[in-house]
């Protein structure tokens, strides 16, 4: 009969010899085998104290970014919100009063911004959406938590730490290989 | 110091040597357990654990802690006297053997000669087989107590692996003790330590082969863990215990462990005897103590092999199990028998 692939093997199946049969040999290659990785290096990352790099493209938690004199540059357009597949953002705009222009950018600014990790997919949409370079994906990901109401992030967990009074927080929140 | 004939100062000394060696015994196989997860986890490219205490050391602690605080469940259809007896008779005959096994020379203490080794019965071997046969009930009562046909099927491969190798293991030690003409242990061992007398492994080295398989699998260690099959038995003879009665199951195991490692160390490797060296030249007690030492680091080699095969060769089939048992290891022991006495029928 025609074999249907080229992959069919012929199945050795003469009976073993009497070397074979005494297993010791093999026994003595296993044990030297498994003596042999003893010495070898071993590739565990002990991971509380050290994590593993992420690489350069990866999209974790949303950080809403601040300009270098500390004014939030999110004017609440909702182009985030249209352009997200899971439907994970909401937010509501509010007019900026005289006298916050320290805190907001431009006359606009979203009053409450949430987004549901439980829904986010991290594909960085939102990112590419928003034209004022206000959102963007850091380098972190979603502690665990013991509601579902925790998973859902608002203003004070998402904006970034103010560039003039907390620099440190501010680089931290935006990652080492994050500079725009 | 004498009453009903008795000298009390000996029944103290043995007390307090039986109080050193089970807790001694208890300590080792506490840490042998975490020895074994270290061993397997580097043998597997793998840390271990690492984390409770310095390099991991308080591990065994706690996983003896979460053993006790485990709900104590005895199954309402078990026969509870015998599921209660099971661990305990484990766990004891485990422990009985380290009775005759000889830890070190003579010590002098307070104006007494020590004699490290709690009975130095003069059948002292005989009397560990009777032991190690008294094991497989631990199992058998255990597995048959629980109303589990797995455990009870784990329980009889149990007993009839036991059986089949202590058949090869009793053999292969004729052969030994037509050598040494005595069933002494420390008879045995002082033999070995005599100048120009080699071990007995350089005289009995296929002997040894056999009594180190047979071992194996007395101690149901891989490859000859049978009863504990998880993949065919979903966890073997102890599958309906919990909390310290699992712990006393696991824990014999690992004595027994030691104390076959102790006693092939003794009857093959010179038990506390060190090699290439007169111990005669050192002051009495310290060479009892450094004899002690030897026979641990010999017990401690021992137990590394015994991982060591554990975790690279893989569990027999029951048909391979009893091939093994009764068409090899038998047949090599008689003849290993046979060929050991027309040696001394021609050449002793």
């Amino acid at each position: 009969m025609e074999a249907l692939t080229n992959r069919v093997k012929e199945v050795n199946r003469k009976p073993m010899t009497f070397i074979e049969r005494l297993y010791i040999p093999s026994i003595f290659k296993g044990m030297s085998i498994t003596f042999s990785h003893m010495f070898k290096k071993q590739p565990t990352i002990r991971y509380p104290e050290k994590t593993r790099e992420f690489s350069p493209v990866f999209r974790g938690l949303h950080v809403l970014n601040r300009d270098e004199q500390g004014r939030e540059r999110c004017t609440a357009c909702g182009l985030c919100a249209v352009a997200c597949p899971a439907e994970a953002i909401t937010m509501e705009g509010a007019e900026r009063l005289p006298g916050e222009e320290n805190l907001y950018r431009e006359e606009k600014y979203a009053a409450k911004y949430e987004i549901n990790m439980l829904r986010c997919i991290f594909c960085g949409l939102c990112e590419e959406a928003c034209p004022k370079e206000a959102i963007f994906l850091s380098e972190t990901f979603a502690p665990a938590n013991y509601s579902r109401q925790g998973f859902i992030y608002g203003k004070e967990d998402l904006v970034i730490p103010n560039p003039l009074t907390d620099p440190e927080g501010f680089a931290k929140a935006k990652g080492p290989s994050r500079n725009n | 110091m004498t009453l009903l004939s008795l000298d009390m100062l000996l029944v103290l000394e043995k007390l307090v040597l039986i109080v050193i060696i089970v807790f001694a015994s208890l300590g080792i196989a506490l840490y042998t357990t975490f020895a074994e997860r270290k061993v397997a986890a580097i043998l597997q490219d793998r840390p271990g654990p690492e984390r409770a205490g310095p390099f991991g050391l308080f591990q065994p602690l706690a996983d003896g802690l979460k053993l006790i605080m485990k709900e104590e469940i005895i199954p309402n259809s078990s026969n509870k006297a015998l599921f209660i007896l099971g661990p305990g008779l484990a766990m004891t005959a485990a422990l009985m053997t380290c009775a005759v096994i000889p830890w070190g020379s003579t010590v002098h203490l307070f104006g007494r000669e020590i004699n490290l080794q709690i009975a130095d019965i003069n059948i002292g071997i005989l009397y560990v087989f009777g032991v190690v046969s008294l094991g497989v009930y631990g199992i058998m009562i255990g597995g048959w107590a629980s109303n589990n046909k797995f455990s009870l099927m784990a329980a009889l491969r149990g007993a009839s692996q036991a059986i089949s190798y202590e058949l090869a293991m009793g053999i292969a030690l004729i052969a030994l003790l037509m050598t040494t003409n005595t069933l002494s242990l420390r008879e045995i061992v002082v033999q070995q330590m005599a100048p120009g007398h080699l071990w007995n492994i350089a005289y009995q080295p296929l002997g040894f082969l056999l009594f180190f398989i047979c071992a194996m699998a007395e101690c149901n260690r891989t490859p000859f863990d049978l009863p504990e099959a998880e993949n065919e038995l979903n966890f073997g003879y102890h599958q309906e215990y919990s909390s310290m009665k699992l712990g006393f199951y696991l824990f014999s195991e690992y004595i027994n462990m030691i104390m076959s490692s102790a006693i092939m160390a003794s009857l093959y490797f010179g038990g506390f005897d060190i090699p290439f060296f007169d111990e005669k030249v050192l002051p009495q007690n310290i060479a009892a103590l450094v004899g002690v030492g030897a026979l641990l680091i010999k017990i401690v080699i021992f137990i590394f092999i015994f991982m060591w095969i554990r975790w690279t060769i893989p569990r027999f089939r029951y048909d391979q199990l009893m091939n093994l048992g009764w068409k090899s290891l038998i047949p090599l022991a008689l003849a290993n028998m046979l060929a050991t006495g027309a040696w001394i029928l021609y050449f002793g």
